[in-house]
């Protein structure tokens, strides 16, 4: 099987790869959208901490 | 011994820690899982005699398929546990389980019209499992929905843990679909109690892929989880303690 084959997926290329590619976006958002709620979550609360000791 | 191991880790800085220290691993078995699901799949794997290599979308679709219902089910039973034992961690596994829920019936939804366009020649059909799939993309999206309306949290997490039990009944309808009612969509392949009707070559990276697909849901499922908990814990002496790092 030769490399062009295997992308032309036998005429179903748009419909194998459309299926792959929106499965990889989302799976790939899934992951980084809890990864960056979690440092805006720290990063909120350590400026959070630090202006309380500074009023006590 | 057990009892008290998961008692510590039902407490909420124990669980963020070991959680935190546990996750790289878990997610790094995924990416193998998948990796050899997707190169069996796409590459070792045969043409289908009948779709061609059409038949490929099954490794993204099935999996998908599949965990929008495992998932649902580990989020209602969560959300039971919540609701009598009031266990927080389990509230928290209730709503985390959600977003990731609706993103696996999205992609089966949307990988399987894709399949459906070239081997039924239409992208949707409003047959029982068709139907019966979008409603549960819309149980996801409106647990999420109740959860973000209700401002305490510990009430949110009931008024979601009902809704979700109610929303059970819909699991059996999806699973049975295929034989209840007359449907384009084809009968179960790999899940028959006799002999599945798929070779080998086939059905390995199928239960790699949703293996993965498995592994995937915990490493998410456990991300979400933390942060949820961070939210919810932002007072106690622990957050405090870990980001001011005393």
């Amino acid at each position: 099987m030769s490399l062009a084959e295997f992308f032309h997926m036998g005429g179903y290329a748009f419909y194998v790869w459309g299926s792959y590619g929106i499965a990889f976006i989302v799976l790939l958002l899934n992951l980084f959208l809890p990864q960056y709620q979690h440092r805006q979550q720290l990063r909120k609360l350590t400026r959070r901490h630090k202006q309380m000791e500074q009023n006590t | 011994m057990i009892m008290k191991f998961l008692h510590k880790l039902a407490s909420p800085p124990h669980f963020y820690r070991l959680v935190g220290r546990l996750i790289p691993w878990l997610g790094g078995l995924c990416l193998l899982l998948l990796l050899a699901g997707l190169y069996g799949g796409l590459v070792l794997a045969p043409a289908d005699y009948q779709q061609g290599e059409g038949f490929r979308i099954i490794y993204v679709h099935v999996p998908s398929a599949w965990m929008s219902l495992f998932i649902y089910m580990v989020m209602a039973g969560a959300g039971a546990i919540g609701l009598i034992w009031r266990i927080k961690l389990a509230e928290v596994m209730t709503i985390s389980s959600a977003p990731i829920g609706a993103a696996f019936t999205f992609l089966a939804l949307v990988t399987g019209s894709l399949w459906g366009k070239p081997m039924w020649g239409t992208y949707w059909v409003w047959d029982a499992r068709l139907t019966s799939e979008l409603i549960l993309l819309f149980l996801y999206l409106g647990i999420m929905a109740l959860y973000g309306a209700i401002e305490d949290k510990r009430t949110a997490s009931r008024a979601i843990a009902i809704l979700a039990l109610v929303g059970v009944v819909n699991i059996p309808i999806i699973h049975y679909s295929v034989e209840w009612w007359n449907t384009l969509h084809q009968g179960p392949t790999v899940t028959k109690f006799d002999k599945p009707s798929i070779h080998l070559s086939m059905l390995i990276p199928l239960l790699l892929m949703a293996v993965g697909f498995k592994l995937y849901y915990v490493v998410t499922l456990l991300m979400r989880a933390r942060n949820e908990l961070l939210v919810r814990e932002r007072n106690s002496r622990w957050v405090a303690e870990m980001v001011t790092g005393k």
